[in-house]
């Protein structure tokens, strides 16, 4: 009797333990591949493109303007006298592939850029530990010849930048950026200078709050390439976002608002104190 | 002898049941369907999630769900980005959850094709808040197949979803959650 007993009580537990499992209908379900998004705020990091890109049938009006120095002083309202303006904007084709267009008072320059994201870090299934970009500018300046009397070239307007953004989130909050670049000028000042330079962007992003982050920007150019009389551009601001719009607020001595400005004929130097105040506001379209 | 033949024959009889109620009864879904429904004057914000994974036995009226929160679908990129970033913070959170009972599953003949209701009331977990929700569902067999809709709402703010003072107009403190699951009888 006790053994039936005992038996009994072995059946009750097991059925006992056949019921609890049904505390947890759910299984965990088939592996998936998840991607990061957000790996920076909007798609600039500073003055140069970040990785991100913006969706598709998706515009992004941008206002970039950088005013005069701060060292200015109060004669020039530290610099709010004096602006560099570019008004553009981004266009999502696809998710990935970006086209854009923009027109700055630097040199009368027009600019139109393609983008293609074809790498997005993941985890998951698929674990890619970065994600890529490939853009290339071509730039128009369309200022009067200074020189009317010579044989001028359309050509020589013309400058190209090719870049490959390589990004990483590091955590949710950290992001970092590298950024080989070439910019290519048709016309240079002499013979003595060279018309192909090679540089590396390095852009860092750190959330502070969900809707702040703090983003830095360095172009490195590699030596024997720059003027003497030019200098590396390097930027320190703020992206605020409310809903639809951007905010990027920042401290840069670069003053023209496209790459090849920026990266090749920056003057300023930080050490000098020949800082601007400059912001870019984005604000996104759906068609 | 008589009497350990009964008990026996009853034991054996108990390991039968509890086995088919646990591999009958079991209704499942990965597809299913969730969407929210937010109504301001200034802005209508609206996002559906199809793959939600949920499940409820037919034995005891247990029903759970799983809800992925980077699986949300807004219209608008950006909103999905912000809806992800700011306000439900998924790389933190990923995962809603339920865990509740269907409360007159007796009335739910899953065997028979027909329209049930009833009162479905449980744990509702959302970046790691819970809070006891409950609702009125409706449990329409047809076959093999139960499809079980029901609408409640919620606060945001009651489930640490926080909004800024400058966007407060455009989001609603009574949002409308939809729930539609097709369930396919587990064999």
């Amino acid at each position: 009797m006790n053994r039936i007993f005992l038996f009994f009580m072995l059946v009750s537990i097991l059925t006992s333990n056949a019921f609890s499992q049904d505390l947890d209908l759910l299984d965990d379900g088939e592996p998936r591949t998840n991607y990061t998004t957000a790996t920076f705020k909007t798609n600039r990091v500073v003055n140069g493109h970040s990785i991100e890109t913006v969706a598709k049938r998706e515009f992004d009006f941008k206002i970039s303007h950088r005013f005069g120095f701060v060292n200015g002083g109060v004669y020039n309202l530290f610099g709010l006298d004096q602006a560099t303006i570019r008004m553009g904007g981004d266009f999502g084709i696809t998710d990935n592939l970006n086209i854009g267009i923009g027109r700055s008072n630097e040199a009368k320059t027009y600019d139109g850029f393609v983008k293609y994201k074809f790498l997005k870090q993941s985890t998951g299934t698929k674990k890619v530990p970065i994600s890529a970009a490939w853009i290339s500018h071509i730039g128009v300046t369309t200022q009067r010849w200074t020189r009317p009397d010579r044989e001028n070239l359309f050509s020589s307007r013309l400058h190209y930048t090719h870049q490959l953004l390589i990004a990483r989130k590091m955590t949710d909050g950290l992001s970092l950026q590298l950024s080989p670049t070439l910019v290519h000028k048709n016309l240079v000042d002499s013979a003595a200078r060279t018309n192909d330079i090679l540089s590396i962007g390095i852009g860092v992003r750190q959330k502070i709050t969900n809707r702040i982050s703090i983003n830095g920007e360095y172009f490195y150019v590699l030596p024997n390439q720059l003027e003497l009389d030019k200098a590396k551009s390097l930027s320190l601001g703020f992206d605020i976002e409310t809903g639809g719009h951007v905010f990027q607020l920042f401290f840069t001595n670069a003053a023209a608002p496209f790459e090849k400005g920026f990266i090749t004929d920056t003057k300023a130097k930080w050490l000098d104190g020949d800082i601007r105040f400059g912001f870019n506001i984005a604000r996104m379209f759906n068609f | 002898m008589k009497h350990i033949t009964t008990i026996v024959l009853a034991t054996i009889t108990l390991i039968t049941l509890a086995f088919t109620q646990h591999n009958g009864g079991v209704y499942k879904t990965n597809t299913g369907n969730i969407s929210f429904f937010s109504r301001t004057p200034i802005e209508d914000i609206a996002a559906e999630n199809h793959k939600v994974k949920t499940a409820f036995s037919s034995v005891n009226g247990k029903l759970q769900f799983s809800v992925l929160i980077k699986d949300f679908e807004f219209e608008k990129a950006l909103m999905q980005e912000h809806f992800n970033e700011n306000y439900m913070e998924s790389t933190k959170y990923p995962k809603a959850t339920f865990n509740g009972i269907i409360e007159d599953i007796n009335i739910v003949e899953v065997s028979k094709n027909g329209t049930y209701t009833s009162k479905v009331s449980g744990k509702l977990t959302i970046k790691n808040v819970t809070k006891e929700v409950s609702a009125t569902a409706t449990f329409s067999v047809k076959g093999d197949i139960v499809n079980a809709k029901a609408v409640f709402n919620v606060n945001p703010s009651d489930y640490n979803v926080k909004i800024p003072r400058a966007v407060i107009n455009k989001i609603s403190d009574n949002i409308k959650i939809s729930i539609d699951a097709d369930y396919t009888h587990q064999h």
